[in-house]
């Protein structure tokens, strides 16, 4: 296993070891800093909490946002909502499976995108919704989606 | 002049930000105070640009572009006419002069990021009202007479709870928002907060007066970042200028405020996973009684209500219970705020007085079904309400009558459906999340939707046996009687709504192995018709598979084994030589 440098997360620690009901906000702060929740970082919020890896465990695999793996430089959260079902997301799925080779929660062999489903980010109205790395795109066509992952492509080739 | 970009996620998402940089840079130099507000609800026609003068609205622009921002520079240094094409139209118009406003009374009106904006509105002037001249006692009877029912799901009277958390005995007691908005495909409470999020600080700090709470906490969905953000920004403004801290407004009544962001679960909106979750356990329903009222957050009383809810309060406390309890039925009083969307051509967010119908919503103001396809069904309430069919569409938004249907009035998702819509894959969809989304702890609602969504998954790929929807049924009701919270109470609404109006379509996949709707991929077979074909290629340069083959003016044909269903070539021909069956 990859070793993680511990010392990111100590003024995390230090802020909310002591307090209690606060393991949600460090293992938010953990993930913003590592990219995902790993294993050692998990051991060492125990040590320093007094939670127990099993609770930690289970309170990380409880709630979707948590990551137990790293995740691709681009992360695709495909709204899979009511409103975008109805305007046909199942079919922008398909044109990225199709486009990547990966389906929900895998990333590409070579570390660039990662797709993952969620439930509605909240701009319906523009249904179908995809947000990257924070950027939304909306009004989305399978041929849009896949001009867009191309795009991004491109772009960390130039990088 | 003042020129203001409508900047909520979903502006941003459809290039408000864009537009608001080439604005900055096109006005350099000119007379005009760039700025923007927050989301006015005609997500439709987003990105939105207002100029104003010397306080009014002069002119509504819609889907402005960055390229436009010439013509605004221009009509500001007085070409009348530049703007011309990009103003609105007065049939779009009408989808906000038909609406009336209260909880999103600010919306898209004021800058939500400058505290001056909301209190030159009135702003907190409730706040002092209610700490200058009103006991605890007499906010909730006003609360009370305003007949304000909790705009979450579940419609219960919201002086009741207050009145119940404030007769709780103990000194320390919280009152807590919901903000976590579960339903896919709902976004009202999102608008409030990024719009309006000091009307939010207020309704809450009026609630923690009445209950006597000296802390709040916001639970705001992980998915929301704009609005965390906001809200965090109004949240230090309010405390700077003495509205959240000690002795508030000189009064002696001390409150703090804090935001504490989801993780991502569906089952933390119901209100006890919610505060186990904040307590940083997982998000697991406790068993009620005791009810939050006498014990909630660490165990202490607390009161929980939706970001809606408390949208009304200041409005309620200035202009008195009896104006808000004068709008809508004899059940259900005040206004209520619906996310439209869907298959109607306006989407974006609707606030009208109850009592108003589904037509009215749906018609009126949506301005019907986007291609004048025919409307089949609202569905309202998201996981936990139902689809209500063309035959009910006269059914008025009130709590009652709305329940009478199969649906609920829910917190204001409203999704429309057209015939290209098939019901069963509905229910599927809905099971589907709320199977992934059931906390595990009651064994009904854990293993039971895991098993009605096999069955749904049998019937929409046309493995559906004779009994299954007798089965299914009986399902429904073990689940509903079987489970703990919510969540599993309801999640065969759905199911059950849909077998009520739609059960010739699970017959028709059940019997026939059909999908009248066209839209379950595996009951479906592609073929192009040789004779109206007329090879123009078109179907094979959209196929996302390579499916089609075919040279330029001879007729194609599509690799039934290759073809994915996804329907890319039927829509795209031209001749109507695409046949599905
Ligand atoms: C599974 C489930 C999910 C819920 N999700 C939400 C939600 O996202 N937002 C909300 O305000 N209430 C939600 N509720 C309702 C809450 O439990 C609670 O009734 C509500 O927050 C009370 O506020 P109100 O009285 O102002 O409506 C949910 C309930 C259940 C059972
Ligand atoms: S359903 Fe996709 S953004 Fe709401």
């Amino acid at each position: 296993m990859m070793e993680s440098n511990l010392s990111k997360i100590e003024p995390v620690l230090d802020r909310y070891a002591a307090e209690p009901g606060s393991l949600i906000t460090i293992l938010q702060h953990t993930q913003e800093i590592y990219g995902y929740i790993p294993k050692d970082v998990m051991y060492r919020i125990s040590e320093r909490t007094g939670i127990t890896p099993a609770e930690i465990m289970g309170v990380a695999t409880f709630y979707s946002q948590f990551r137990l793996k790293p995740i691709g430089r681009y992360l695709i959260m495909l709204c899979q909502g009511t409103a975008c079902h109805v305007n046909g997301s199942e079919k922008i799925a398909a044109a990225i499976t199709n486009e990547l080779g990966i389906s929900d929660g895998e990333t590409t062999d070579d570390g660039l995108f990662s797709l993952k489903s969620v439930a509605c980010l909240g701009c319906c109205s523009l249904s179908p919704v995809m947000m990257i790395n924070g950027e939304t795109y909306g009004r989305l066509t399978p041929d849009k989606a896949v001009e867009i992952l191309r795009s991004l492509r491109k772009e960390s080739e130039n990088k | 002049m003042k020129i203001v970009v409508g900047e909520g996620s979903c502006g941003i998402a459809a290039g408000a930000a864009k537009v608001y940089s080439a604005l900055e840079s096109a006005l350099n130099g000119v007379n005009a105070e760039l700025t923007f507000t927050g989301c006015n609800g005609m997500c439709f026609l987003e990105p939105i640009v207002d100029i104003c003068d010397k306080g009014n609205l002069i002119k509504r622009l819609v889907r402005v572009t960055p390229g436009d921002a010439g013509k605004i520079a221009a009509f500001v240094n007085g070409d009348g006419d530049a703007v011309k094409d990009l103003e609105i139209s007065d049939d779009d118009k009408a989808f906000l002069d038909k609406q009336t406003r209260i909880a999103l009374r600010h919306c898209g009106v004021i800058n939500p990021e400058k505290i001056e904006e909301y209190t030159a509105t009135d702003g907190y002037k409730a706040l002092r009202k209610v700490l200058t001249s009103m006991t605890p006692e007499e906010v909730i009877e006003v609360i009370k007479t305003s007949g304000l029912a909790g705009r979450g799901g579940a419609g219960f009277p919201t002086w009741f709870k207050w009145n119940a958390a404030r007769q709780s005995p103990g000194e320390e007691k919280y009152l807590i928002c919901n903000a976590d908005e579960g339903d896919p495909g709902a976004f009202m409470d999102r608008a409030v907060i990024e719009s309006d999020p000091h009307n939010l600080i207020e309704g809450m700090l009026i609630g923690a007066y009445a209950i006597g709470a000296k802390e709040a906490i916001v639970y705001v969905r992980a998915e929301y970042p704009l609005a965390i953000s906001r809200l965090e920004k109004a949240i230090s403004q309010a405390e700077e200028a003495g509205y959240l801290g000690d002795s508030i407004l000189g009064s002696g009544f001390n409150c703090k405020m804090r935001i504490k962001a989801g993780a991502g679960a569906f089952v933390c909106g119901e209100e006890t996973a919610l505060i186990e979750s904040l307590q940083g356990e997982r998000g697991m329903p406790r068993l009620k009684p005791p009810f939050p009222a006498a014990s909630g957050y660490w165990y202490k009383p607390s009161n929980i209500n939706n970001v809606e809810t408390f949208a009304n309060v200041s409005w309620i406390i200035l202009n008195g219970g009896e104006a808000f309890a004068a709008m809508g039925t004899e059940n259900s009083k005040g206004t209520k705020v619906f996310a439209l969307t869907g298959k109607v051509k306006k989407g974006g967010l609707v606030e009208i007085p109850m009592g108003k119908t589904l037509r009215d919503v749906i018609f009126d103001i949506g301005g019907g079904i986007k291609e004048d396809k025919e409307f089949k069904a609202v569905q309202m309430g998201g996981p936990s309400g139902g689809c209500i069919p063309a035959s009910l569409l006269d059914t008025r938004i009130d709590y009652k009558e709305l329940a009478a249907t199969g649906a609920i009035m829910g917190s204001g998702g409203m999704v429309v459906m057209d015939s290209s819509t098939c019901m069963v894959s509905m229910a599927r969809f809905f099971l589907d999340f709320t199977a992934k989304e059931s906390c595990g702890k009651c064994v009904h609602c854990r293993i039971g939707t895991k098993r009605m969504l096999e069955m749904l998954d049998r019937i929409v790929k046309g493995k559906g046996k004779d009994g299954d929807i007798e089965l299914l049924e009986e399902l429904c009701f073990a689940v509903k009687d079987g489970a703990l919270c919510g969540l599993g109470q309801t999640a065969p609404n759905p199911v059950l709504s849909t077998i009520r109006y739609f059960r010739d379509e699970y017959e028709a996949h059940i019997n026939e192995k059909r999908c009248p709707a066209h839209s379950c991929g595996d009951l479906l077979s592609y073929s192009i018709d040789p004779a109206a074909c007329r090879g123009c290629t078109l179907c094979s340069k959209k196929c996302p598979v390579g499916a089609i083959s075919g040279t330029v003016k001879n007729p194609h044909t599509i690799d039934s084994e290759a073809c994915v269903k996804c329907g890319s070539c039927f829509n795209v021909c031209k001749f109507g030589a695409v046949k599905v069956n």
